[in-house]
This record gives structure tokens, C-alpha cells and sequence, in this order.
């Protein structure tokens, strides 16, 4: 990585596609269509997460969110929320594939309703399945440096653990973990979930997270495209901050004006 | 059955025309007949026979 890089140019990829933008936003709790498509604009998001359900089909023309934000200029990111078990999940993926043309994927097992905690095993077995069918599969997982690895051994292409649980907001609850699974990952890792507000998504970056996955933290804010701007700003200069290198801390006190000539 | 709904049809009626006539563009979907993927290609070719269990799926907003 050139540190001395302008950020227009520090890319990252995943299963062989780069992408500038380090923030990927989700298209749920929104109020319309139009806030959402207004909100991703803001947030300079090159990839959104969508989730695949039935058709209305006694009422087929109603609005669809392909109308608002363009599959051919940002990508969608499949994904596997409300599936409890592996089965749920790639069958979920298939239809995707068939649906959207695309491999990349994110695959969510959840293991409860009350935590949306990931279920390891199930994520781990999906995992499995999906690579050998072909599928690039972007795991969300739990903040452990050792499952973090199996994904990865399993075919994983991005390993993205949570900050804290899904839709909660309360922030990066523990930056020791997630700093560990960022130095022993071969492939990209982002933040997945808890992210509340701008410092949270900066904090991710500093301690060398690839990217920040968010939805609740734009949606629900008050002026969700004013957060969506706070966040790809704070995703910025997260980034910068790691690649820039901070100061050592310091105990104690050191002052930045020189001690030599005081009168 | 279509989505967990009963729905009569023709005999002799082709996937497509099965979407067609639901009013769905081909291209915005994905369809799963008896827990298998139709692939779009095939939609023209596929059949619609008596006790087919239809999943009709599309993208939505999601996190």
C-alpha cells in the first residue's frame, strides 16, 4: 500500500472486482424509494446489500427497487437475512444468482431472533457449499479471529464480523478482535452491523477494516441522506488515519511548543 | 401453486406465459419450480403441469 497515495486511487477488491467507495450501504428501513436512492448517492456506496423475497403477485406493478437504484451502475449485493439454517441460506443464494446473474453474495445464518447472532456452524457449512458451487461468498460473522480464519479456509472472498448486533447501533463493542481478525486475514474484512454514527464507522477503518457495511445507522437517523454523507466522510478519514500512521500514545504530557528560549 | 397461493391455468400454458400472464417481466425475476432453479433461458420451454409449487422471487430493500 503507497501511504503517500491521494485517496482517489487506494482501491480495494473482492473476488477480482475494485471498488473506490469503502462504504457498503443496505437498502432496508427506509421510508421510500427515493430517500434510499438519495441516501446511496450521499454515501458514494458502489455496492448496496438487497434481499430477495416473493413477488407481490396480486399486485405485480407496484414500485421495485431496481427502479430507483440501477443494478447496472451499483452493484447489488445479494443477501441471506431472515434464514436460520444453510439449507434456507443457499437456496436463498441460487435465487439470487438466478435473478441478479452474480456470484458475489452475502451470506447471514442467523442463530436468534433476539440477537441476529450469527450461527458459526451453519454459517460454516454454507460457507462450504457455496464455494464449491461457484459462488463468491462475503460471510457475516461473529468477532472471533479463529472462525474468522475457517471462513476464510472455507472459501469465504470477504470475512465480515460484526461490531456489535445487527440494527443496534451501540458502536464497535470490542476492537481487539476485530483488530485480530484484520492481521491474520488473507482476504478483505469489513465492519458488518453495529455501527451507530460516524465515529463508530471510523473507528472500523482505523484499525484496518477494508470497509464499513451499514443500513440502520443512515436509515434511522433524522436526515438519513445527511447521515449517509457523515458516514462516507467518516469512512474517509478512518481510512486515511490508518494508512497515515498515528503517534504512539504517551502517558503523560508532552508539549508541541518548544521549551528552548522561554523568557 | 404460486408463491403459496393456488392458481388455475390452462393446460398447455409455458412458464413464460405463466409470468407473462401475472403481469412480471421475465428479466426483474427468478423462479424456483418443485425446489429448482428454472433457469431464464428455459422459462419458454418449461411446462406448467398440474401440482407445480411455484417460488416467484425479486430483490427488495435489505440490509
Amino acid at each position: 500500500m503507497n501511504v503517500q497515495s491521494p485517496v482517489g486511487a487506494d482501491t480495494w477488491s473482492v473476488a477480482g472486482r475494485s471498488f473506490t467507495s469503502r462504504l457498503i450501504v443496505g437498502t432496508g428501513k427506509y421510508k421510500d424509494f427515493e430517500q434510499n436512492a438519495a441516501a446511496v448517492e450521499a454515501s458514494g456506496a458502489q455496492i448496496v446489500t438487497v434481499a430477495v423475497r416473493r413477488v407481490n403477485v396480486s399486485d405485480p406493478k407496484q414500485p421495485m427497487l431496481v427502479d430507483y437504484i440501477d443494478p447496472k451502475k451499483i452493484t447489488y449485493l445479494p443477501n441471506t437475512a431472515g434464514c436460520f439454517t444453510a439449507e434456507e441460506a443457499i437456496r436463498t443464494l441460487r435465487l439470487a444468482r438466478e435473478a441478479g446473474g452474480w456470484d458475489l453474495v452475502k451470506l447471514e445464518v442467523l442463530g436468534e431472533a433476539k440477537t441476529l447472532y450469527p450461527d458459526m456452524r451453519e454459517t460454516l457449512r454454507a460457507t462450504e457449499t457455496l464455494a464449491n458451487e461457484g459462488f463468491k461468498p462475503m460471510v457475516y460473522c461473529v468477532d472471533d479471529p479463529i472462525a474468522a480464519k475457517q471462513l476464510e479456509e472455507a472459501g469465504a472472498v470477504a470475512i465480515m464480523p460484526l461490531g456489535a448486533p445487527i440494527g443496534s447501533g451501540l458502536g464497535i463493542q470490542n476492537l481487539v478482535t476485530i483488530r485480530l481478525i484484520v492481521e491474520g486475514a488473507k482476504v478483505p474484512v469489513l465492519v458488518d452491523a453495529g455501527v451507530g454514527t460516524a465515529s463508530d464507522a471510523a473507528v472500523a477503518m482505523e484499525l484496518g477494516c477494508d470497509g464499513v457495511l451499514m443500513n440502520t445507522a443512515i436509515a434511522e437517523a433524522k436526515d438519513p441522506v445527511m447521515m449517509a454523507r457523515a458516514m462516507k466522510l467518516a469512512v474517509e478519514s478512518g481510512r486515511l488515519a490508518y494508512l497515515s500512521g498515528r503517534m504512539a500514545k504517551r502517558k503523560y504530557a508532552d508539549p508541541s511548543s518548544p521549551l528552548a528560549g522561554l523568557i | 401453486m404460486i408463491n403459496g397461493e393456488h392458481r388455475r391455468v390452462p393446460p398447455g400454458t409455458s412458464l413464460a406465459q405463466l409470468i407473462a400472464e401475472v403481469g412480471l417481466d421475465p428479466q426483474r425475476v427468478a423462479v424456483e419450480r418443485n425446489l429448482e432453479i428454472v433457469p431464464r433461458s428455459t422459462f419458454g420451454q418449461v411446462m406448467v403441469e398440474d401440482g407445480d409449487a411455484y417460488e416467484i422471487v425479486h430483490f427488495v430493500g435489505g440490509g
